[in-house]
């Protein structure tokens, strides 16, 4: 049974065998086999060596770890008929003995090895013995080590306290010696024109002297350094007021001083007045280029030279007072801002000097880039200094500048009108001398139009300079808003159209109504130019600004409708002025006519009275001069006939028909009566009416006023018989050429048959003149 | 007509000599019976023609042609003006108005043939101002000096064809001419006129202001059209008529018509398109305030009343 005990104990494996020949009990044996278990981090089932399976637990398995001898034997029994029982002893007792003879092999195999073992345990045993003594050995040896330094230490103490305090009397001496030495070296520094040295020796030994000076000797030397450092400053502060040496070296002096311990306040205020004196050398230089004689550089070279020079000399003074008087606080900066603006202002002053002086000029190009340096000068020192609000000012000049410029093109572009117009009355002027009547009026006109259309366009390019990307004061905000809109189209374009109308109007309103100022043709003329404005020319003109400056701003500006109806309104008034003053002229021509002939004792009509003559001319002169420049015009439509003959047929048919009662003396009633009925089917005429834009109209205006004028003067006077027969034969030659300019032909016939029957009421011998005579007489004259 | 209202009556008449025209003057006398029954039958009056009597003639033989009569327009009717192509004639008449003495003249220096065609008494400072117009200029004279007090120049464009002063304002005076415009004048400042009416299309003849209400005036024209204007601003009234205090009762009706009333504006009241021709004279009534008449050249006399809203806007 005892191999049967044993049996699972080689079952485990053979890592357990070293523990079988101990032989020791069941129970420790399987605690040591659980520690071990413990020790390789096994679990129970595992310690067997196999895997963990289902029958693990089985008590019936010989190799398992919870075999049961009583259980397998009482299953054996149950279960194993005798045979298989004898069969299954025998293999038992055959794997016993191979179990056996198995363990004495690995008893054997192991003993050898623990005798080895015992003996390498029994040789440390004597090595360690060895290792003890020696390392008492060391011990002693190490106390007696100890000891010694101990007694070395305190041996050498004392000597390495001298040591130590003379090496600390050395450094004081060496320090006493450089206070000593101090004066002498300052003097020495001093003479050199060291300063940064001499400061520096001064404030190392300054405190030590503030400290000792208690001290007789010390009091000496602090004494000796005091008139020394006295008389330092003083130098300093003399070469500090020379100030010829430039800011850098001043900044230098002024550094050196508040190391000195100068008063800052008092030093910012020195240091900012000698900077003012150097400033102000620099804009007397700029003033001198002002100068009362025209200046001799120009505005580029002046603005650099102010940006280099002043605003140059500004920054500097600002970077360095600011790293200076950095300590002072916001009451420094005030003090600085105060100063800059003050100059700054000045130089403000002077540049606008300058400026003005460059209004007159018509190059905008150098005058920009003059103001863009000039502002962009401006911003180094606008960032220094923000409390002075330079760059702002700046950008105001600039502003300023620009609108003045507008102004300045405004005004140019008003003389450039003038010009062309005092051009087209020379040229007015002068064809008429050689006996040419207005020759090429549609040329001066298409000449006027387009100078004015290429003055605007340059004045356009050179403002549109202001707005040009690379210059830097182009993205303020009044460049990209109210420069544009309100300056550029509303300012110069729309003020220039606005202009001109006004130009045109006092051309109507002018005193000389008697149309002796302006030569009509050029009232003709200005009218078919506001026309042309009016059609196209404005909104091309607006069209074209709006491209070039695309303001960003949002206030109203004026429409195109707008000035166009003005622009019509305009050419429809001088249209109308020029009518009444070409009537004017025809009226007065024929009004004198009338009222210097002595009408009752003229002679039997022969001829058409030369005055007549000269209207249907004139008339005729009108009719080519407007005809230049206007078109024809609706005529209404009258009748086919409007050849000269059928016409003197047609004419004369009418006169006899008309006429011929109302000059019988017998029948005054009838005059009345017919002309009164003839009035009631006829339209009221409106003599000064206004006009439309074509020839025909004008013309009809212009007929108009001459007729009624003849009428009314007709009235006025007494005809003798020869006198009313005269008066027939002129209307009759009117009635001739005139019917070809009127709208209306029956207007001119009417007219004129009030003129023939006013003059015969106006007869006390009414004897009308046979039609045919007054044909002939018309048609030979 | 009611325009005269002298029982002595101006006339031209034109007397043709040696196939030479000259234009004469002359007194007449109205007949007593049509000056006191000219309200009560004006019909009868104007239908039997009853002569004029004859007192004496103008003697302007040696001064050119008379362009112009006027009367004195207050006191005993017994001083005449006349103008005579250059010349200013005052006249005094005598032995009842049976003769005609020439008092004292004065006469228009210049370049070219300067003729006076129109001039107006002013009824303000005693009657000493007398107002001429001669071609574009105006021109004011001193009746006790026969001298120049003031002078327009280029009064209008063209002629000056007629003139008359306000008759409550004594500065003020209006002109019309060729130029189809009525300007307002204060003869105290004579470079720019107070107000300037373009109404009229043609040759502007006559301008009157009414006798009583001076805002109203009317201007006739060879447009043969008769306008009648309001030019409140320039009026002796320019904040209409001043409320009488005894209108207590209806007190608090008026106040919010007065506001109503208070902007005042120069405007147009009516243009008289009745004439078919030009129109030569008009002229208002003496009697009645608003009344006028408007002759023209096809012979037609046009009588018309204000229109009566504006009447009474006027008077209330």
């Amino acid at each position: 049974m005892a191999a049967v005990a044993a049996g699972p104990s080689p079952g485990a494996g053979p890592g357990d065998s070293p523990e079988g020949p101990e032989a020791e009990a069941p129970e420790r044996r399987r605690k040591a086999h659980g520690m071990l278990k413990l020790y390789y981090g096994l679990s129970e089932g595992e310690a067997a060596g196999r895997p963990a399976g289902s029958e693990a637990l089985d008590p019936t398995d010989l190799n398992g770890a919870h075999f049961d001898p009583e259980v397998y034997l009482d299953k054996l029994r149950r279960e194993c008929p005798l045979a298989q029982l004898m069969d299954s002893e025998t293999d038992m007792v055959r794997q016993i003995r191979a179990l056996d003879s198995d363990m004495q092999t690995l008893v054997y195999e192991n003993y050898n090895k623990f005798i080895s073992a015992t003996d390498t345990i029994r040789k440390m045993k004597n090595d360690f013995r060895k290792m003890e003594d020696e390392m008492d050995r060391l011990a002693t040896n190490m106390a007696v080590i100890t000891d010694f330094s101990a007694r070395i230490s305190a041996t050498l103490q004392d000597r390495h306290e001298r040591i130590t305090k003379l090496a600390g009397v050395h450094a004081l001496l060496r320090k006493l010696q450089f206070l000593f030495e101090l004066p002498s070296r300052l003097t020495k520094c001093v003479e050199l024109g060291a300063y940064g040295e001499a400061v520096r020796y001064q404030g190392r030994a300054r405190a030590v002297l503030q400290q000792y000076q208690h001290l007789p000797s010390f009091r000496a030397i602090q004494d000796d350094c005091q008139v020394i450092t006295a008389r330092l400053a003083q130098q300093l502060r003399q070469r500090f007021r020379e100030g010829g040496s430039g800011a850098p070296e001043q900044a230098e002096c002024v550094e050196l001083l508040l190391a000195l311990g100068e008063p800052a306040e008092e030093l910012c205020e020195e240091f900012l007045a000698h900077a003012r004196g150097r400033l102000e050398e620099e804009l007397k230089s700029l003033a001198a280029e002002l100068g009362p004689s025209p200046p001799a550089p120009d505005v580029l070279e002046f603005t650099d030279r102010g940006g280099s020079g002043f605003v140059g000399g500004l920054c500097q003074v600002a970077t360095a007072y600011q790293e200076l008087f950095a300590a002072q606080g916001p009451a420094g900066s005030e003090k600085l801002s105060t100063f800059a603006r003050e100059l700054g202002g000045r130089y403000f002053a002077l540049v606008e000097q300058r400026l003005a002086q460059e209004q007159g000029g018509s190059d905008n190009s150098l005058l920009v880039r003059a103001l863009d340096r000039f502002h962009r000068r401006l911003q180094a020192p606008g960032a220094l200094l923000a409390g002075a609000r330079l760059a702002e000012a700046a950008t105001k000049i600039v502003e300023r500048v620009a609108r003045e410029r507008l102004g300045h093109h405004l005004h140019g572009l008003q003389v450039a009108f003038l010009g062309c117009l005092t051009d087209v009355r020379q040229a007015l002027a002068a064809p008429r001398l050689a006996g040419k009547e207005g020759p090429g009026l549609a040329e001066l006109l298409a000449n006027v139009a387009s100078s004015i259309l290429s003055h605007i366009k340059a004045s356009l390019a050179a403002v549109h300079l202001f707005t040009a990307k690379e210059v830097s004061f182009s993205n303020k905000p009044y460049f990209r808003g109210e420069f544009c809109s309100q300056g550029v189209r509303e300012g110069l374009i729309v003020g220039f159209i606005r202009s001109m109308c006004q130009t045109a109007q006092s051309f109507c309103d002018s005193p000389g109504e008697k149309g002796g100022a302006t030569p009509p043709a050029l009232l003709l003329l200005l009218s078919r130019l506001c026309l042309d404005y009016e059609t196209a020319t404005i909104s091309y003109i607006l069209t074209l600004t709006d491209e070039q400056f695309l303001g960003q701003d949002q206030s109203p500006v004026t429409p195109v409708s707008a000035l166009c109806a003005e622009a019509r309104e305009m050419a429809r008034r001088l249209l109308t002025h020029y009518v009444k003053v070409q009537g004017l002229v025809i009226s007065q021509m024929l009004r004198k006519s009338v009222e210097t002939r002595d009408w009752l004792s003229t002679l039997e009509p022969r001829n058409v009275r030369a005055v007549m003559k000269r209207v249907v001319e004139d008339t005729t002169a009108i009719d080519v001069q407007v005809g230049l420049l206007y078109e024809e015009g609706v005529r209404k439509a009258q009748s086919s006939d409007s050849s000269k003959r059928t016409f003197s047929v047609y004419s004369s048919s009418r006169q006899q028909g008309r006429y011929a009662p109302s000059y019988t003396p017998s029948a005054p009633m009838d005059t009345n009566l017919l002309s009164n009925i003839q009035k009631l089917f006829s339209e009221r005429i409106d003599v000064f009416s206004p006009v439309e834009f074509n020839k025909v109209s004008v013309l009809t205006g212009i007929i108009k006023i001459s007729l009624k004028t003849l009428l009314e003067c007709v009235r006025l006077r007494t005809f003798g018989r020869f006198g009313l027969q005269q008066v027939q034969v002129d209307c009759h030659f009117l009635q001739l050429y005139l019917w070809r300019f009127v709208a209306d032909e029956e207007l001119v016939h009417l007219l004129l048959d009030e003129v023939v029957a006013s003059a015969a009421l106006r007869c006390p011998d009414p004897v009308p003149m046979e039609p045919s005579v007054v044909e002939v007489i018309c048609e030979r004259g | 007509m009611e325009a005269v209202k002298e029982s002595v009556k101006l006339a031209f008449r034109k007397r043709a000599s040696d196939s030479r025209v000259l234009t004469c003057a002359a007194v007449w006398r109205m007949p007593k019976e049509l000056e006191s029954s000219s309200h009560e039958s004006p019909d009868d009056s104007s239908s039997t023609a009853q002569t004029l009597e004859l007192l004496c003639h103008l003697d302007n033989t040696a001064h050119g042609n008379m362009a112009c009569v006027t009367w004195e327009p207050m006191g005993d009717g017994k001083k005449i003006i006349s103008l005579a192509d250059n010349h200013i004639l005052l006249w005094d008449l005598q032995e009842s108005s049976s003769r005609a003495v020439l008092a004292s003249s004065a006469s228009l220096e210049g370049k070219g043939q300067l003729k006076f065609t129109s001039g107006r008494w002013s009824p303000h400072h005693n009657c000493t101002q007398v107002a001429t117009a001669s071609d574009t200029t105006l021109r004011g004279w001193d009746t006790r000096t026969m001298s120049q007090i003031y002078c327009i120049e280029n009064a209008h464009g063209q002629l000056v064809r007629d003139l008359d002063f306000n008759p409550n304002k004594q500065y003020y005076l209006a002109s019309c001419g060729d130029d189809c415009k009525v300007k307002f004048w204060d003869t105290r400042n004579v470079t720019e006129p107070v107000k300037t009416l373009e109404e009229h299309s043609h040759w502007v003849w006559n301008v009157r202001y009414n006798h009583s209400h001076d805002q109203l005036v009317l201007t006739g024209s060879s447009d043969s059209r008769v306008i009648l204007s309001n030019m409140v601003s320039i009026s002796s009234e320019p904040f209409g008529h001043l409320v009488d205090d005894e209108d207590v009762s209806d007190q608090e009706e008026h106040h919010p018509e007065e506001k109503n009333k208070e902007p005042l504006q120069d405007n147009v009241i009516a243009t008289y398109e009745e004439h078919e021709d030009s129109v030569y004279a008009v002229e208002w009534s003496s009697a009645d305030p608003w009344l006028f008449a408007s002759l023209s050249y096809d012979g037609r006399l046009v009588i018309n009343r204000v229109p009566r809203a504006l009447k009474y806007h006027i008077l209330l």
